[in-house]
């Protein structure tokens, strides 16, 4: 098998390849009226030659590109293995984009064709069609509502597979032609442009190659044995490395079967009935879990919640080190078992980790207590640090050498230098080939000796030698004190309690730490409920005296624990507010993957940043808000904001 | 078909001189209307004025004193709900009316009650032609299910549900009963602006997907007139205006009595 993966050096030639070998093993499955449907390789295979005739017959050709919108449906991901075929160049587009947002990454990336997913994806395409002048033709997944649509532009996926059949069977050297075209297919082409979410302003097409990228994906599917038999559930976006990389090639590498849920509202249903055995989310996924458990717990009997608390408690003494193998004594091991059987068990049956065999998360910072929850449950829950650039494992973390608040020793095949500031620098076997017309920003990106710049500060520990993150390089700031400010480090602190949905921390150059916090609504509408508190809005929620006193306990307990760590005590937060609103990505108050725009949301906010630090009461203040159909609207809100007790850092009072 | 030749159309029902009253309260006076084959038709008033007492009377719910209706060419006085059930005349509810303790799955399937044909016997032991009949039918609701994209709370019960949600179940029952003529009435009360949003993206989509005839009540203007191909107007039980919605947001007796001047 080997010799053959060093061979296939394109996802196409990795297609035809598991045809042969593990062709009537599953390759694909998708839930369609409620039963879940499952195609083979060789039945993938077939589609996807058949869908490739189809797009060539439209005019589809070698170093196109293709734009894919959607959700994770078998036909999209078929439109990507299609297009490479062709070595034309798939590029996923972040689907709850709104047009306007969507308008740049296509016109930048110059597509040629679209295939998306529904009636939705189509009226946006349509709508910034004038500004695509390459345009060819929209290809659709799911026709509804698109009966009246006469523009002879649009063709449904389903057609295009059909036509392409018909075309095999009038003409059989189509058919060679087609695995000419597939054998043509060099691993230094473009294999697919992944845009990057943009933190930092417009967002980059990252370049990969295909022969990186299998380069890469045989390095990782090595590294936790997967093989054919392991099963995944692919419901992070497509435009996401994570999606392309853990799902997508790994999948053709290890020829592993990938699962696509019914919708996306479904994903928790659909992840219980499929049981994945590995699986990728990022801190987010398991956050919202970890809440929607303590808040069902909540509900809960008081028998039930005392077991659970009782169980939770003993895996959290024993868990961790059963996992790693360390010794236990033979009491915790067996009240741990017992534990298993009551608790443990049923907890990941319902949340559909029970087959879990490798599970990681990355894309942030991941809470320590978070981390080690899961942990303790007994899931193999690994980190890992990546990027696009690097398609994408950087360092990861072996079996048995699990830390929380490391991303793990480098991973095969991956240099790393870090420059005097603490920058990581790294080369590894992924990386990619540039950024999609912009020379200039890819030399910014690149060493001269060829690394590619992170942008992230962190430092490896001297004892394990696993590297850690500590922030963006440029968001660690200092305080006037001298004391360091990694506003991340601190936020994540926050948003471990289940009631902090999102915090934003300043005090770069100033006297002391600030922050904003979103509540939950979910936990805290649910705390409100059991407290009989009454609210019509999140707005009147966020504001409630008795939220701002439950928020200001957490807020002291996160300044008690950052005391306790001596490079981190400068950091305790001094005053918070409650924002009335819940940061939003169509107000560009976050990215499409949820990560928070500090620069962006400071300016926005500014006059509530202000009295933040001149001591006032309460502040003032109008935002304008954007809607899901782009209409916008102004809101406005008094804001009241508390002071919290901090604390002596502890080690130097012991000192 | 294009939205003017179904303006002009075949009529699939026609009131004609209808009158109704509750003892001594006129709710309907001599009202006559057509609903064209493939064509949304709305119902506006302000409150009171007979709309809901219309939908019923064209259900067959209420009888009406006087004035006849014309179903598909059949004229009738007089007929029971589950007779217009059966000649293809679905409809939904003001306030939402599904079997709150049970899934959506089995209240859209419910919808199908009067298309099962399998015997009293087999039904209970629900095997042999029940089974295959129940599969069939199965496959019809999940196309539903599908459709309205709620696939998420297929075996949620009902009563859990928020009230925008259970207003698309209620339609997704509606729609399971295959009607010719889909009476809606206030399919978007208490709905905020997205959920507004989504419902009219799906009678649009029922209308020219399945074709089906919708007649609906709404209080949304904007919705209303966005949505419709024709707009009756009552008042007090009377008409008012009937027209495309151009014609009747020029009406001065529709500004007059409901619209108002525009702001």
């Amino acid at each position: 098998m080997a010799s053959s993966a060093a061979r296939a050096d394109t996802c196409p030639k990795l297609l035809m390849r598991n045809a042969v070998l593990y062709g009537d093993l599953p390759a694909l499955r998708h839930k369609y009226l409620g039963i879940w449907q499952t195609w083979t390789w060789a039945e993938v295979a077939e589609i996807v030659r058949a869908y490739a005739q189809g797009l060539h017959d439209l005019g589809l050709r070698h170093g196109d590109t293709i734009a894919i919108i959607g959700t994770n449906r078998p036909k999209l991901y078929w439109s990507m293995m299609a297009a490479q075929c062709l070595g034309a160049i798939p590029v996923p587009v972040y689907a709850d984009s709104v047009a306007e947002e969507m308008v740049y990454v296509l016109e930048h990336a110059g597509v040629t064709m679209a295939a998306v997913q529904d009636q939705e994806q189509v009226d946006k395409i349509f709508s910034i069609a004038d500004r695509l002048p390459a345009l060819k033709a929209v290809l659709y997944d799911w026709g509804r509502g698109l009966r009246d649509y006469d523009d002879d532009r649009l063709h449904s996926i389903d057609s295009l597979i059909i036509e392409g059949r018909t075309h095999f069977q009038k003409d059989p050297r189509t058919v060679t032609a087609l695995n000419d075209l597939i054998e043509q297919g060099k691993g230094s082409d473009v294999s697919v442009i992944l845009y990057t979410s943009g933190t930092t302003g417009r967002s980059k097409g990252v370049m990969l190659s295909a022969e990186r990228c299998i380069a890469a994906a045989n390095d990782s599917v090595a590294f936790d044995h997967l093989d054919e038999n392991d099963q995944v559930l692919a419901y992070l976006p497509l435009a996401w490395v994570g999606d392309h990389y853990m799902n997508y090639a790994q999948g053709l590498v290890a020829g592993f079967c990938m699962a696509c849920p019914e919708s996306t509202d479904t994903v928790e249903q659909d992840l219980r009935e499929i049981g994945p055995s590995f699986y990728f989310a990022p801190p987010r996924v398991f956050e919202n879990l970890l809440t929607r458990v303590t808040i069902r717990m909540e509900d809960a009997g008081s028998f039930k919640r005392w077991l659970f608390n009782t169980f939770i408690g003993i895996a959290k003494l024993y868990g961790e080190d059963i996992l790693n193998g360390k010794p236990v004594p033979l009491g915790g091991r067996l009240l741990y078992a017992l534990g298993n059987l009551l608790v443990y068990a049923p907890l990941k049956n319902v949340l559909g980790f029970s087959r879990i065999r490798v599970g990681y998360t990355a894309g942030e910072a991941i809470g320590p207590e978070l981390f080690s929850f899961y942990r303790s449950l007994g899931m193999n829950l690994k980190q890992l640090y990546g990027q696009t650039e690097a398609f994408l494992y950087v360092t990861v973390q072996p079996d048995g050498e699990i830390r929380a608040d490391t991303v793990g020793p480098l991973a095969p095949h991956v240099e790393i230098k870090l420059t005097e500031s603490g920058e990581v620098l790294f080369k590894s076997p992924g990386m990619f080939l540039g950024y999609f017309k912009d020379e200039e920003r890819t030399a910014e990106t690149l060493t001269e000796d060829g690394f590619i710049k992170t942008g992230d500060a962190g430092f490896f520990e001297p004892e394990s030698g696993h590297l850690k993150i500590i922030d963006r390089a440029k968001d660690v700031g200092k305080l006037r004190t001298g004391a360091l400010f990694p506003p991340k480090y601190v936020e994540n602190k926050l948003k471990f309690f289940p009631n902090i949905k999102e915090a934003v921390l300043f005090g770069d150059g100033q006297d002391f730490a600030t922050c904003f916090i979103n509540i939950d609504l979910t936990a805290v509408g649910n705390w409100a409920e059991r407290n009989n508190v009454s609210y019509a809005s999140y707005q009147e929620l966020a504001g409630h005296p008795d939220v701002y006193r439950m928020i200001a306990e957490h807020v002291t307990q996160t300044n008690r624990s950052l005391a306790r760590e001596p490079l981190m005590a400068g950091a305790q937060i001094k005053r918070f507010l409650i924002l009335h609103k819940e940061l939003d990505a169509d107000d560009g108050e976050l990215t499409r993957t949820q990560k928070v725009r500090r620069g962006f949301i400071a300016e926005r906010y500014a006059p509530l940043i202000e009295a933040l630090y001149n001591g006032t009461e309460l502040a003032d203040i109008t935002t304008e808000v954007t809607f899901e159909d782009g209409r916008k609207g102004a809101i406005s809100a008094r804001v009241r904001i508390s002071d919290c007790p901090v604390f002596a850092s502890e080690i130097g009072q012991a000192a | 078909m294009t939205r003017e030749s179904i303006q002009k159309g075949e009529v699939l029902l026609a009131v004609d001189q209808v009158s109704l009253s509750f003892g001594g309260v006129k709710a309907i006076t001599d009202v006559s209307f057509d609903i064209r084959k493939g064509e949304i038709r709305a119902i506006i008033g302000p409150n009171g004025a007979g709309k809901t007492s219309m939908l019923n009377v064209i259900n067959g719910f209420y009888h009406p004193q006087q004035g006849k209706i014309t179903f598909k060419g059949q004229t009738r006085s007089k007929m029971r709900p589950s007779v217009a059930a059966a000649q293809g005349i679905a409809r939904t509810f003001q306030n939402v009316a599904l079997f709150k303790g049970m899934s959506t799955l089995d209240n859209i399937m419910s919808g199908r009650t009067l298309k099962m044909h399998s015997n009293f016997f087999w039904q209970c032991l629900r095997h042999g032609p029940a089974m295959d009949e129940e599969i069939r039918h199965r496959e019809f609701v999940e196309d539903i299910i599908d459709f309205l994209e709620i696939q998420a709370i297929r075996k949620v019960p009902v009563g859990k549900l928020p009230y925008g949600l259970q207003k698309r179940v209620e339609l997704g029952r509606a729609l399971a009963m295959e009607p010719d003529l889909l009476l809606l009435d206030e399919p978007m009360a208490g709905m905020n602006l997205e959920e507004k949003e989504d419902m009219s993206r799906f009678i649009i989509d029922v209308n020219t997907q399945y074709g089906t005839t919708i007649a609906l009540i709404e209080h949304d203007m904007g919705v209303v007139m966005d949505l419709s191909d024709r707009v009756v107007v009552l008042e007090y039980g009377r008409k008012l205006a009937d027209g495309t919605p151009d014609e009747v947001k020029a009406d001065q007796n529709v500004i007059d009595a409901y619209l108002g001047v525009a702001h």
